[in-house]
């Protein structure tokens, strides 16, 4: 059956594809977005730990579901085929709203130095390194656009290392919790510079929705008072509410269909019936996060592009990065525990960069409270994971005890990869991503000494004993997955171009995390939206003028 | 958290269980009994209870016998960890030959401490030879252990966790009225 044909797709109901969706039904595009997943609710899980995106051991709360979902993940030697609630799938959710239904939503804007890692640190070996196409002064008005659209709340106060800014942010930071506090104080005797976590959350009624009431559950959960701001509750409304876009939920996006001139002519896609559809646009957007954006373009080969779409020089789905996660843990002789969520509220600048040889660093903040069966996963090494002893430590410490990571910035790699299964398929036939590589042994090297500076920030505020924890040196990816269709102005190295436009199909685009060239130091969602905005108001921009009708 | 699937080896042995459950449900002059278990035989039931109860044992808190931890394991299994009822299945009986092979006793005359040493030895995988595949011990007890955690320190909605005992040991607050209970 044929769908009327519209000007535009957008494939992901995301951190990115919800903006560019607003973008582009306000300047009045036609639009149909697609998400795999559905509308959900908070009522729908409540405040369930064991579904929850952190320990989603009995099913991934927002999406997508274990019945018809798979990936298959390098483990040491060999190809095991994982489930979406098992860690290994690296899962960020599906759902209107994507990870930013249910996120921390930390909102951290990149530094100017992130933009031009390949200058300041030179070639590394093993690395492919480079700078962006586009400086952080080419993103800051859309950073900007983000904190009041989405809606921000920060301080860079007492933070000599904050990017500079032409505009506050519109709402003002939740005062520190009794960990916050506590490290406030320790930071400042040890010459750091402490401020507040900057987070798309709502600290004061905001855009018609309440504030932040700090319960104990919100990372890894959607926001029981509707204060944590995502797509779904901002930039997605704004799109239907124009008359331009048509959400379709539960809908599978198969493959991108191109024609004889090598241009995309639509999207082939299953329906919530599972029946074949195929939507027609002048342009596609792909907007389905740094796995399955390069999936749908590996899946999309046909006889022009035999590899699959934008992959000439066999860049689709390399340099695949999250972040290096580390950090120390310390316990406390006294109780540090008020219950006041989200907890994470404190952080600090000081080795992002500059630190005496090595590559970049990494952000320090304090953790979000830590839910009872997340917490028996944090132990000093060689405690005992069960008996008496157990639950000794789970009773003693829960109170007193208080985690400072980092996201380290990690070096992209050529064999840091998605592809696609040349076997296992998932429910639809489609043939599922495939995961693998490793993480650049330097990364190891920089979460040693991230480690090192959370411990010494511990010890500073009084923890009576502590313990690091350094990052893996396995497949990298996660939460914060990107890189995989590096933008570039060198079609050679690169998968597209500053805008998001796909090199050699200029009526495609990718829009997500998989553009970035490298991840920052930092939770990568800001500059995810921005770079959509930015992307967004290109193509609106080239719309105008050609309507992508060559 | 494992993962991969593995196939059951020892199909002859679900075949028994479900005739067991057949005979649960035509017992005496064919009155139908309700079961309580859903995924376990009403043995295998009073072992993973029994281990529950090792793993998180009570002391000035109730442990994972109270908790109702066997409650949350059997409905998972029926449910989102279908996947890994083979495994209960097989590792259990193995478990039990263990007890046998180690102490000439079943498992249940063991003490307490003879079946925490028990679980230790299968943590380590230092089990006597011939009962357990090669790994199999480590793994399969890596799965109850984590499993048993899961229910006790999971919420009640799930089946275990019974009266939030272990928010209640947490000095966690349930449910969280936002704005009473914080301390902010």
């Amino acid at each position: 059956m044929a769908l009327p044909r519209v000007n535009a797709i957008v494939v992901g109901a995301g951190a990115a594809g919800g903006v560019v969706a607003k973008e582009l039904a306000t300047a009045g595009l036609s639009v149909v977005l697609l998400e795999r997943g559905r509308w959900q609710s908070f009522q729908d899980h409540d405040h369930d730990e064991l579904t929850s995106q952190r320990t989603s051991v009995l099913g991934s709360a927002f999406g997508p579901d274990d019945r018809r979902w798979r990936r298959v993940v390098r483990q040491g030697e060999r190809w095991v085929q994982v489930l979406p609630s098992e860690s290994a799938y690296q899962n960020n959710a599906a759902c209107v709203g994507g990870g930013t239904f249910s996120y921390g939503a930390m909102a951290w804007r990149f530094m100017p130095q992130d933009f031009r890692l390949r200058t300041l640190y030179g070639d590394i070996p093993g690395s492919t390194l480079a700078d962006w196409p586009i400086s952080y002064d080419d993103l800051e008005p859309y950073y900007e656009k983000v904190e009041w659209e989405i809606g921000v709340s920060g301080s860079d106060e007492g933070n000599p290392f904050a990017p500079p800014r032409k505009r506050e942010r519109p709402m003002p930071p939740k005062p520190y919790t009794a960990e916050g506090r506590l490290l406030y104080a320790a930071g400042l005797r040890l010459g750091l510079h402490p401020f507040p976590i900057p987070m798309l959350r709502n600290t004061v009624p905001y855009a018609g929705r309440q504030a932040c009431v700090s319960c104990r559950y919100c990372v890894g959960f959607a926001c029981e008072v509707g204060a944590k701001c995502g797509t779904h509750n901002t930039v997605i409304p704004v799109a239907l509410a124009s008359g331009n876009c048509e959400l379709r939920t539960g809908c599978v996006a198969a493959r991108v269909v191109t024609d004889q001139r090598g241009r995309a002519t639509g999207v082939e896609y299953f329906d919530p019936e599972d029946r074949s559809q195929f939507q027609a646009a002048d342009l596609v957007v792909l907007s389905a996060s740094a796995t399955e954006t390069p999936r749908l373009m590996l899946n999309s080969k046909c006889k022009l592009f035999p590899a699959g779409l934008g992959n000439r020089n066999d860049w689709v789905g390399r340099n695949l990065q999250g972040h290096a996660y580390c950090g120390a843990y310390g316990l406390f002789e006294r109780e540090l525990y008020d219950d006041v969520g989200p907890g994470a509220c404190i952080s600090s600048m000081d080795f992002n960069h500059g630190n005496p040889g090595h590559i970049g660093g990494g952000i320090l903040v304090n953790e979000f409270i830590r839910l009872p069966y997340l917490f028996t996963g944090i132990r000093p090494p060689g405690a005992a994971r069960w008996g008496l002893e157990h639950k000794q430590f789970q009773r003693d410490w829960y109170k007193r005890s208080m985690g400072v990571k980092s996201a380290v910035q990690e070096l992209p790699t050529f064999e840091s990869r998605v592809e696609v299964d040349p076997e296992v398929k998932d429910y639809w036939g489609l043939p599922v991503a495939r995961i693998s590589g490793a993480r650049h042994p330097r990364d190891r090297e920089t979460g040693d000494f991230m480690t090192r500076q959370a411990e010494r920030w511990l010890l500073e505020a009084g923890a009576i004993r502590t313990w690091r924890s350094l990052p893996g040196l396995g497949v990298s990816g996660g939460q914060h997955q990107a890189g995989t269709c590096r933008m570039g102005a060198d079609p050679a190295t690169s998968v597209v171009n500053q805008y998001g436009q796909v090199h050699d199909i200029d009526n495609l685009f990718v829009v997500d995390g998989s553009t970035q060239v490298n991840n920052g130091g930092f939770n990568p969602v800001l500059t995810i939206m921005a770079v959509a905005y930015r992307s967004a108001e290109y193509i609106a921009r080239q719309w105008n003028g050609t309507r992508f009708r060559s | 958290m494992r993962s991969g699937e593995k196939i059951a080896r020892r199909t002859f042995f679900r075949v028994s269980a479900v005739a067991a459950a057949a005979a649960g449900v035509f017992g005496s002059g064919c009155l139908v009994e309700r079961r309580r278990w859903r995924a376990f035989s009403e043995a295998e039931a009073r072992l993973v209870d029994d281990i529950s109860e090792r793993i998180i044992p009570s002391d000035s808190d109730p442990g994972g016998r109270f908790a109702g931890v066997v409650d949350f394991i059997d409905r998972q299994l029926d449910g989102p960890y279908e996947r890994y009822a083979a495994s209960y299945h097989d590792g259990l009986p193995r478990l039990a030959r263990t007890a046998e092979a180690v102490h000439s006793a079943p498992w249940e005359k063991l003490s307490d401490w003879q079946q925490t040493e028990l679980l230790a030895r299968l943590e380590k995988g230092d089990v006597p030879e011939g009962i357990w595949e090669q790994g199999q011990a480590r793994e399969f007890f890596a799965l109850l252990c984590e499993h048993c955690l899961q229910g006790y320190y999971g919420p009640p909605r799930h089946g275990g966790n019974r009266d939030y005992v272990s928010y209640r040991m947490l000095g966690l607050d349930y449910p969280q009225i936002v704005g009473r209970n914080q301390r902010a």
